[in-house]
């Protein structure tokens, strides 16, 4: 077996690589939007007036955060058939990481609700504004900036939890780069690639959410050109 | 096979997967605060090879995937003729990920020393190296705990992912468990119930008591 890096054999990986890297994208994209979604269920559970109901779901949300993502992901893919529901990886996949990733984002909506002065609701109370005209044109707009830094963190983070996916069988960028590797019984450069794609693609989306946010505080007045 | 039966039977494995599991966990906790800190420093050096260095290892090291980072410590550097076993990898690998985490948490919390702490140090006459040690490291801690304890409970999570380079942890014996039986509620149920015990009935108490030390040390009580 040649030692050392092989051009000819990179080359011919490319393609593929690069058809796994759009799995990856998509995926990532698809977690994070049920991430979104899934955030806002826990964050209006929290917010009931029912102790009871909060305790249960504060329980909830401490058990999946402080387990591991990897083991949530063969719970599901394994458990759920035995009650006779059959999955397809990716959805269980899908699922998984919506969950996982759902109760960070209840979080990162939590902390950016306390974040907005309380002061701004009385004055909103004080003009006659009902909730939702609160909620729609004082609270979230100044919640917002606040959300940004943590709403872009677990974008990315998402995204490079994205290769646990393999585990179960999710043809995304890491998988191709095992089977490939498997094949040819060479590591090195499947590997070595997958590592760069995932450099090129983190690190401008890390530059971006920066700048996000700059611009956002920007518009908000909060910090000057 | 009840729960009970199957605990009889297999709980011996899981409890010797979850002393692997702690071992990996000490061993990357103690790399990764060495390095975070080595690294939080050179970050705020002056000198832009020093910066430049930590700078790229950083970004590297968040940049890329931690199981990417795994498998590449396990399978790819055994082609340039350094073969770690399992337990190492998977350690080096967890340490030098955590650590560059870590060494943004170091680097903002130097930073959110008050300036007066300085310039009290250096009119006082104290050379740079016993500033940092004597005057600034010290303030740092009750800064820089909380977050560090939320980095850590990540690592316990992370230490999840050694079982995918063939350390026999938890989730392996889990994993192994559950290819033998096909008891999947069972096995993988419970190796999330000792997660969750782990981290918030031990680590989290610990690092809590952590931060009251440090708080009391620098005399600011927290209770």
């Amino acid at each position: 077996m040649e030692m050392g890096w092989r051009w000819d054999f990179t080359y011919e990986i490319l393609p593929q690589m690069a058809i796994a890297t759009l799995n990856t994208i998509i995926a990532a994209g698809v977690g994070y939007m049920i991430a979104l979604i899934v955030g806002l269920f826990f964050l209006l559970a929290q917010r009931t007036p029912s102790k009871i109901f909060n305790w249960v779901n504060r329980e909830i949300v401490e058990f999946i955060r402080s387990t591991p993502l990897l083991i949530q992901l063969f719970f599901v893919y394994f458990v759920l058939p035995q009650f006779g529901i059959t999955l397809s990886a990716w959805v269980c996949g899908m699922i998984t990481i919506g969950l996982h990733f759902g109760t960070y984002m209840s979080e990162v909506y939590r902390g950016a609700l306390e974040g907005v002065s309380k002061t701004q609701w009385e004055a909103c109370r004080a003009l006659n504004f009902s909730t939702i005209y609160t909620y729609r044109r004082i609270v979230l707009p100044q919640a917002f900036p606040i959300a940004i830094p943590g709403m872009g963190n677990y974008l990315v983070g998402i995204f490079k939890d994205t290769p646990l996916l393999s585990t179960i069988g999710v043809a995304e960028l890491f998988h191709a780069a095992t089977a490939v590797g498997g094949y040819n019984y060479r590591y090195l450069e499947p590997y070595t690639l997958v590592g760069i794609i995932f450099l090129t693609l983190s690190i401008p989306a890390a530059m971006w959410v920066r700048k996000l946010e700059r611009d956002v505080n920007i518009s908000q007045g909060k910090i000057k050109k | 096979m009840t729960y009970f039966e199957f605990l009889n039977e297999h709980g011996i494995t899981l409890l010797l997967g979850t002393v692997t599991t702690v071992k990996v966990l000490i061993c990357s906790m103690i790399l990764y605060v060495v390095i975070s800190m080595i690294f939080g420093l050179m970050r705020l050096s002056k000198n832009p090879v020093i910066q430049g260095t930590a700078t790229v290892y950083i970004e590297f090291f968040r940049g890329t995937s931690l199981l990417v980072q795994l498998f590449w410590a396990y399978y790819v550097l055994p082609f340039f003729g350094i073969s770690l076993e399992a337990f190492t990898a998977g350690v080096v690998a967890l340490g030098l990920n955590f650590g560059a985490y870590g060494a943004e948490i170091v680097r903002a919390g130097i930073l959110a020393v008050p300036k007066g702490q300085w310039e009290a140090a250096h009119s006082l006459n104290f050379t740079p190296a016993k500033r940092i040690k004597r005057i600034i490291i010290p303030q740092i801690f009750p800064i820089i705990l909380p977050p560090a304890a939320n980095l850590t409970v990540e690592l316990l999570k992370a230490t999840a992912l050694v079982a995918l380079v063939t350390v026999v942890d938890l989730t392996f014996e889990a994993k192994q468990i559950n290819s033998i039986t096909w008891l999947s509620a069972q096995c993988f149920g419970t190796a999330l119930l000792i997660y969750y015990i782990m981290a918030r009935f031990a680590l989290v108490p610990f690092l809590r008591w952590l931060e009251v030390l440090a708080a009391r040390k620098v005399g600011k009580e927290k209770i």
